[in-house]
């Protein structure tokens, strides 16, 4: 159904199929999965229905509607699927951070949460609305890097938190300013390389001819690697590892995509691996890391307790396949991060590995809408973001998801949507519009051949 | 650009695989060495996540829950905690659990899979049963006059029904309550940390768990060896005994606390307890037949259960005559736990039959629905039953006649038999008075309690210690409170 650009150059131009009722169906079926999660938990902890569970039911249900409508009337060719899996994986956040707030009485995530959802929401609304063509973001390219670097920078001159210096603290608010700069880059990334393209992959020096491995001359390549490296710099000085793999992985994609040189994948590799040796060795925060990593069960060998992987692992592990039930888990045992950075163990203990799959399903479908929108758009300024933002959803999701759950080394970064954090939420609900936006053109666009194909 | 894209998302599909097979891996592969991680807190969460069941004495609970609304959610009440502290045990959230605590603790936690309404049937659900209940085998009025009869002094009473085995009364002084150590608070920490200091140790069940040596109750051992070997034909006929008597094979000379010891008749011996009778006695009757007998008195036996393990009795199996000749008046190296005691008593009672004994009568869902019954079962015919029946004449003598005058009940039949233990080097240490005994009220057919009263009476002046004095007024509260019960 959205195989526009793979269809034949037939003429006249077949009506496309909006499929907006299709988007309201699956919207009633996402908030009221959530509901029935809310009142599970509290079935399961207190014997009763929270007595929130209507006004919970109508606040998403509300925001679930005004989102669809405007998606309705101001991107109606959009994916249908986008919009539903956003506000059902929100919905289980808020479901998620709820239950565990039942078990930390005096200190409640979940309202916070639902108003960050409403702000993200609102900012998805903004977008679709007052976005009519992705390619002015083209525009302000330049605008985003500088934006981007500035909000990277801010944090260095805040405090650390938990070992991280990337919050901003502004009274009882403190916002993570990388959070954003996510997008911006990727916006900068999209923009340079599609203008840039021709210039990477088929002009520069040939290092070795037997690899044709061809260097770009340093004037077109220069400008990007710089920014690159500044942003990995920033985010190493603050510590924030996880973005700063983010980075260096969107780069990559970026890059081979733009160019189809399979060099720069072997490059990245390399310099990827001599870089996280190197950090891995001599940054004693992330030296630790690597060490949980390699070895979960060290502190309780040494009789210090469990950490909080370990903790983590425990909690996966006692979900097992079908999991313990909402409510009935004990990931709370995981400490200060369960709502943040762990929240998907307490989905794993007791959604189990089914719920987790389901969970991990939601995400791939979400990343696969936001390729098929790239697929079949014309412009490669649109084909890059849009891989670009679907790529910044699952390399997050494998980062977190991946480190949680002692497949690689942990890096604190949010589960979209589902931890605890306003930043991340409203992210990626702007991310979620900017798809929209990018699946309404592909899917709106008037019916032809491509203009260009690499 | 499109086949890049397209390889692109080959590779994020290839990170959702990894991610998918990982979590197989923790989540099913893996998980029960991880559940079953000491670290993990979950077994213990799920364990005190209900109430534990309760133990009964006479069908109301000695034990109680608490929801104390923490992690560890519910914590152990004990209702007499001190009295009963040698049948229960504790049942602590930080020091696990002892004594029938420990024993039925699958019981009472609910995890047997006996508690179950089908089987396997929680696997499926995830459902975790009520903890179940213990009904135990005590009286609690023999208990309670144990525990007074044996009021600040160091001691243990064991009591049992002689036809059956069921224990009657197990109670170990001084005692403590084993709700101090229920819970997650730093008094419990503190009150483990002193119960273990204290030089009473009060932790320490003497009935089940310490041995004793049982000095002249022991001589009912001897007696029942040298009449069922045929050294003794005759309870009334002159034995071919000096006193004092020389150890065979050494210098060494044995004497009596009482007169008339010289060739006295096994009647005389018995009721006024004469040493080197016993000594000769045991002697001449050989380590074989000796040591045949006290095995199936239940000595030597390391494997008992009542469920909770009780130590092993002791009489040695290799032995020169004049170590023999020692052990006959239990001393030397023979030990006897209060409890063996009460069976070697208990044994005469029943014709020479070891019932073995046993604190649970049965298990029970939490509705009450019957999970297992303890049968009772013999151990061993430890004498035949013609020397029982003599045993029974001589014990009942001491009672009548002899030293044990002091358990003498009016219009019941009490047999019994004192002793007073040397211990220590040199015999220095403050001798242990012991007394064990049983009751047959006129017009039953059997007697229908016998005990085992130990003292440990670090205060008393040496001269005063005695099994006739300390020790048998308890074993006759013990023994009343059983008849007078229903």
């Amino acid at each position: 159904m959205t195989g526009t650009a793979a269809a034949p150059p037939s003429v006249p131009a077949v009506r496309v199929p909006r499929r907006r009722g299709t988007e309201v169906a699956l919207i009633v079926v996402a908030v009221l999965l959530s509901v029935y999660g809310y009142c599970d938990v509290g079935l399961a902890k207190n014997g009763t229905v929270p007595p929130g569970a209507a006004g919970y039911g109508a606040g998403l249900g509300v925001l679930a509607l005004l989102a669809h409508l405007a998606v309705r009337f101001r991107a109606p060719y959009a994916d249908p699927l986008l919009l539903p899996i956003a506000v059902l994986l929100n919905g289980l956040g808020l479901v998620l951070i709820y239950r565990l707030d039942l078990e930390t009485p005096g200190d409640e995530a979940a309202p916070t949460q639902l108003v960050w959802s409403t702000v993200g929401v609102a900012l998805f609304i903004g977008v679709v609305v007052l976005l009519r063509d992705h390619r002015v973001l083209q525009r302000y390219a330049y605008i985003c890097v500088v934006t981007a670097l500035v909000l990277m920078i801010v944090p260095i001159f805040f405090p650390a938190v938990n070992g991280a210096r990337i919050w901003i603290r502004i009274g009882g608010f403190s916002i993570q300013p990388g959070e954003f700069a996510k997008i911006l880059l990727a916006i900068f990334f999209a923009s340079y390389l599609s203008a840039n393209r021709n210039a990477l992959a088929y002009t520069g020096r040939t290092v070795w001819k037997l690899t044709k491995l061809q260097l770009p001359t340093g004037r077109v390549l220069g400008p990007i690697v710089a920014i690159w490296l500044l942003s990995v710099g920033v985010l190493v000085l603050e510590r924030d590892l996880g973005t700063s793999l983010l980075f260096f992985g969107l780069f990559v994609i970026l890059l081979y995509v733009a160019t189809g040189r399979t060099g720069w994948i072997a490059v990245g590799l390399v310099l990827a691996g001599v870089g996280a040796y190197t950090v891995g060795s001599l940054e004693p925060h992330v030296h630790s890391r690597v060490e949980d990593w390699l070895h979960p069960f060290a502190s309780i060998d040494a009789g210090e307790g469990p950490n909080q992987l370990a903790q983590s692992l425990f909690a996966f592990a006692a979900g097992g396949m079908l999991g313990t039930g909402l409510g009935l888990g004990h990931s709370i045992l995981i400490g200060f991060a369960a709502k943040s950075d762990f929240i998907l163990a307490t989905a794993g203990e007791e959604l189990g590995l089914a719920g987790l799959t389901a969970i991990f399903l939601l995400y791939a479908l979400l990343v696969e809408r936001g390729y098929r929108a790239g697929l079949a758009l014309r412009d490669a300024f649109g084909r890059l973001l849009a891989v670009g933002l679907a790529s910044i959803v699952a390399l997050q999701v494998f980062v977190i998801a991946g480190g949680v759950s002692g497949l690689i080394p942990l890096t604190g970064m949010a589960m979209p949507f589902l931890a605890q954090g306003g930043s991340s939420v409203v992210t990626n609900w702007i991310i979620v519009a900017l798809l929209i936006r990018l699946s309404d053109s592909a899917r709106g666009q008037p019916v032809g051949p491509p203009k260009e194909d690499a | 650009m499109t086949r890049y894209i397209r390889h692109a998302a080959a590779f994020c599909a290839l990170l959702l695989i990894a991610l998918l097979v990982n979590a197989t891996r923790v989540q099913v592969v893996q998980s029960g060495h991880f559940d079953d991680n000491p670290a993990n807190r979950r077994q213990a969460i799920a364990r005190f996540g209900q109430p534990r069941g309760d133990i009964m004495v006479e069908g109301r609970a000695v034990t109680g829950s608490q929801d104390t609304g923490e992690q560890l959610r519910y914590e152990r009440t004990y209702k007499n905690g001190p009295l009963y502290a040698p049948v229960t045990g504790y049942a602590s959230q930080v020091y696990g659990t002892t004594f029938l605590e420990n024993a039925e603790d699958d019981i009472l936690s609910g995890t047997d899979p006996m508690l179950a309404p089908l089987p396997l049937w929680n696997d499926i659900s995830r459902a975790q049963n009520p903890g179940g209940k213990v009904r135990t085998t005590i009286r609690a009025a023999a208990q309670q006059a144990a525990y007074a009869g044996l009021g600040g002094k160091k001691g243990a009473v064991a009591a049992i029904e002689p036809s059956t085995g069921k224990i009657l009364a197990l109670v170990s002084t001084p005692s403590y309550d084993p709700e101090r150590l229920s819970g997650t608070s730093g008094s419990v920490a503190r009150s483990w940390a002193a119960l273990n200091a204290s030089a009473d140790k009060p932790m320490l069940n003497r009935a089940i768990r310490q041995t004793y040596p049982p000095g002249s109750t022991f001589k009912v051992v001897t007696a029942a060896a040298a009449l069922d070997a045929g050294t003794v034909t005759d309870l009334d006929a002159a034995t071919k005994s000096p006193s004092p008597y020389t150890l065979p094979g050494t210098s060494t000379q044995l004497t009596n606390e009482v007169d008339g010891c010289t060739n006295a008749t096994l009647r005389y011996a018995f009721e006024w307890s004469c040493n080197t009778v016993f000594a000769k006695l045991g002697a001449d009757t050989g380590l074989g037949d000796m040591l045949g007998t006290a095995r199936n008195f239940g000595f030597n036996d390391s494997g008992l259960k009542i469920p909770s393990s009780v130590a092993a009795s002791n009489f040695d199996t290799a032995m020169d005559d004049a170590q023999l000749a020692l052990s006959s008046i239990g001393q030397y190296d023979t030990r006897a736990t209060p409890l063996q005691m009460a069976m070697v008593s208990a044994a005469v009672a029943n014709g020479g039959q070891v019932e073995s004994p046993h604190l649970v009568d049965e298990t029970t869902t939490d509705d009450g629905d019957v999970v297992e019954n303890t049968g009772n079962h013999s151990l061993h015919q430890a004498m035949n039953p013609a020397t029982a029946m003599q045993l029974r004449e001589l014990m009942t003598g001491v009672v009548e006649e002899g030293t044990g005058s002091n358990a003498a009940i009016p219009d019941v039949t009490v047999g019994g038999k004192t002793g007073t233990a040397q211990h220590g080097i040199d015999n220095s240490g403050t001798p242990y008075a012991w007394f064990i005994s049983w009751a047959q009220k006129s017009g039953e057919a059997q007697p229908s309690v016998a005990v085992a009263v130990v003292v440990e009476d670090a205060a008393a002046d040496r001269g005063d210690i005695s099994g006739g004095g300390s020790a048998a007024p308890i074993a006759k509260a013990v023994m009343e409170a059983v008849l007078d019960g229903p």
